[in-house]
């Protein structure tokens, strides 16, 4: 296999004496769905954010494309076509659809002045293709569902030609339909040859989108397992209690014996 | 999500005359509200409250607040707040007022009087507030003091500084054409106020033309046609309206006498000529319309209101909110500066009390003119409007004869009113903007 799409290397991350994230060596490959599975507080979101630029590490090294990154703030990552979809984070409520999906990165007129039309005219186009139904251009966000809110996030991603996609639980708060929107959303856009990372505490999510997995425990990777050769009570073991599954590549934090 | 329909865009029946307009329903409020004062005023006072005499008062009289509150309603949008816009007003006006006094004449040399003192005195002002503003956005942002406390601290620091700078005395007269500024001492005139009217007209009416041919030109849905000429005749009625009454204040007969006196002509019999915009207000006028502009149209102004709507989200969109502070204060101190400018010119000398109290009347009007101090909501031209609503407020009581702390009691009533109206009509709206 070519170099992976992202490897980040022995990722370290400290709040006060609490070693929130441990030495975590995990990679990705393109067309690749790997989720990053584990309890609140196991660091899967602190790992997350050290590669989207929101927070700064401490230790480790980001590689992507078999080069070694300089991930400093989120428009570093940005540069590099990582793309991030928070469960709540990244839309600012008050502003609408267009505004959102441009957000950091507007069409401007040729004097420099935010150009409202053809911003709108971008965001009808794309939400025409991923959600067909959505109307409320002028609304704010805060007055949209959930999943037309999650369609504003994965929106941005998409129009920005993501090659690397982070999502932190898109589904956590959207209904059955919404989540089956964005189930076809992952598999399209992994036909892509897109890379994404998927946190996730619903193990029958993960086994449904990802290719592989990675557990996180205390900070540390328990193990990484291909979904299909493991059960979801294999998964839950590594979860709860830290035990490998004989066919997994059992890592720092794995219990042994 | 299995019904596909993306062609059904049509536009939606408006529900009503308001809302086929798209005109935001809180202005419409605020307009009410003043037109009701005015009307409440008026009866009381015998009609002497909507004399053009007493509204071309009651718009120079707003002009300092009013500029101000412009800026207010960034810093609040953000999520932040600033104490100190009176006290910093005070230090500019103390640092014009030595400079055209004092520093030019006696350190340079300049002659009093020399046409070149104004431009220099405005511009070492606009400067000062500049840089204090943006070392109060720097405390903020990059050193994370709460802008409570840096505002608090520089409500203290500015208003002794002027004191300091002046040592206490009064500064004056100032210079002649600095006096401009103030208001009734420098107006357009008629012809020239006539000629700004027009102006106005042509720019809001090509505004709306290119609005419309813009939205068409994307396909998205327009007004229908009717509604946009609705506007038209709207914006072109108020202009006039505003232009008229600015106009129908005349000169009086023994001041126009010593205007060609000075002149060096005999004035005509039986000739008449009204003051006109004042510059003050023109000033406000534009600094309304590039704020707005900022706010809507630019980068910046889009990143103030992502921040105060969700500052993770602005910073996770790679926005540097700490520039963004520092940028939002100077903007803040530069529009004090300019307000010193009006406020010392229209007392015609500079004072120690100079902007005294400012900053709650300025923070009032923000809020009463909709911005919402959680952040993220507001808008200029609202802030104008509480500006003008607290002023007419205020001179209607005075010119009915109520003493100034029972003035106070009722503006402090009407403050906190405003704000819970706007809590139950954004209830109501469910969340609007």
């Amino acid at each position: 296999m070519s170099a992976p799409l992202v490897e980040m290397r022995e990722m370290v991350k400290s709040f006060g004496g609490i070693k929130a994230v441990d030495h975590v060596t995990i990679d990705l490959y393109p067309g690749e769905v790997v989720g990053v599975l584990g309890h609140n507080g196991a660091g899967k979101s602190v790992l997350m954010k050290m590669l989207s630029g929101a927070l700064p590490r401490d230790g480790g090294e980001i590689w992507i494309n078999g080069e070694k990154a300089t991930i400093n703030n989120p428009r570093d990552a940005r540069n590099y076509q990582i793309e991030t979809i928070y469960q709540y984070l990244a839309l600012a409520d008050n502003l609408d659809a267009s505004s959102n999906l441009f957000l950091g990165r507007e069409l401007v007129t040729p004097v420099g002045l935010v150009d409202d039309a053809a911003m709108e005219a971008e965001t009808r186009k794309i939400m025409g293709r991923l959600n067909p139904n959505f109307r409320r251009f002028h609304t704010p966000v805060t007055g949209l569902s959930g999943g037309q809110r999650q369609s504003v996030a994965i929106a941005r991603a998409v129009y920005f030609n993501a090659k690397i996609l982070i999502m932190d639980e898109p589904t956590a708060a959207l209904g059955v339909q919404e989540t089956r929107m964005v189930a076809e959303l992952i598999q399209q856009l992994k036909s892509e040859g897109i890379g994404i990372l998927l946190i996730d505490h619903d193990i029958h999510q993960v086994k449904l989108l990802c290719d592989r997995a990675n557990v996180m425990k205390n900070g540390q990777v328990v193990g990484t397992v291909k979904v299909d050769e493991v059960s979801e009570d294999d998964m839950l073991g590594m979860i709860i209690a830290g035990k490998c599954p004989p066919n997994a590549i059992p890592g720092p934090g794995a219990v042994k014996g | 999500m299995s019904e596909t329909s993306p062609t059904a865009t049509a536009p939606a029946k408006p529900r009503n005359f308001f809302a086929a307009l798209e005109i935001d329903t809180r202005l419409l409020g605020m307009i009410g509200a003043f037109i009701v004062i005015c009307l409440i005023f008026n009866f009381l006072t015998d009609g002497r409250f909507m004399t053009p005499r007493n509204l071309f008062n009651l718009t120079i009289q707003t002009a300092s607040v009013a500029i101000m509150a412009t800026g207010m309603v960034f810093v609040i949008v953000t999520r932040n707040i600033d104490l100190s816009v009176g006290s910093l007003l005070a230090t500019c006006s103390a640092i014009m007022a030595m400079t055209q006094t004092h520093f030019l004449p006696d350190l340079l040399g300049l002659d009093l009087g020399s046409p070149a003192i104004m431009p220099i005195a405005i511009l070492v002002g606009i400067v000062s507030g500049l840089v204090i503003g943006a070392l109060h956005g720097w405390l903020i942002g990059y050193l994370t003091i709460p802008a409570f406390i840096v505002t608090l601290g520089g409500y203290l620091v500015w208003r002794n500084v002027a004191w300091h700078l002046t040592h206490g005395q009064t500064i004056g007269p100032l210079d002649e054409t600095f006096q401009l500024f103030g208001g009734i001492n420098g107006t357009l005139g008629e012809t020239w106020s006539w000629v700004f009217g027009a102006v106005a007209i042509a720019g809001s009416l090509y505004g709306l033309y290119r609005s419309r041919r813009n939205r068409l030109a994307h396909e998205f849905p327009v007004k229908p046609l009717w509604a946009e000429l609705v506007l038209g005749a709207i914006f072109t009625g108020a202009i006039l309206g505003f232009v008229a009454i600015l106009n129908a204040y005349e000169i009086p007969v023994a001041r126009l006498k010593r205007i060609y006196e000075a002149r060096g002509e005999v004035m005509p019999e039986g000739i008449s000529a009204g003051y006109g915009i004042p510059i003050s207000v023109l000033i406000l006028i534009l600094i309304a319309i590039i704020m707005t502009l900022v706010a809507r149209r630019t980068r910046l102004g889009r990143y103030i209101f992502a921040a105060g709507g969700n500052p993770e989200a602005a910073e996770l969109a790679g926005i540097n909110t700490r520039l963004l502070m520092v940028k939002v204060f100077a903007i803040m101190g530069v529009l004090c500066a300019i307000s010193a400018v009006v406020a010392s010119s229209r007392q015609t000398f500079h004072s120690n009390d100079i902007g005294t109290l400012d900053e709650l009347r300025v923070i009032a009007a923000a809020v009463i003119g909709g911005t919402a101090l959680s952040g993220g909501l507001g808008t200029i031209y609202g802030a104008i409007l509480g500006a003008l609503i607290m002023q007419s407020l205020q001179s209607g009581m005075a010119m009915v004869g109520v003493d100034a702390p029972y003035q106070n009691i009722v503006v402090g009533i009407v403050l906190v009113l405003a704000v819970f109206i706007d809590i139950v009509y954004r209830r109501r709206t469910g969340d609007k903007t």
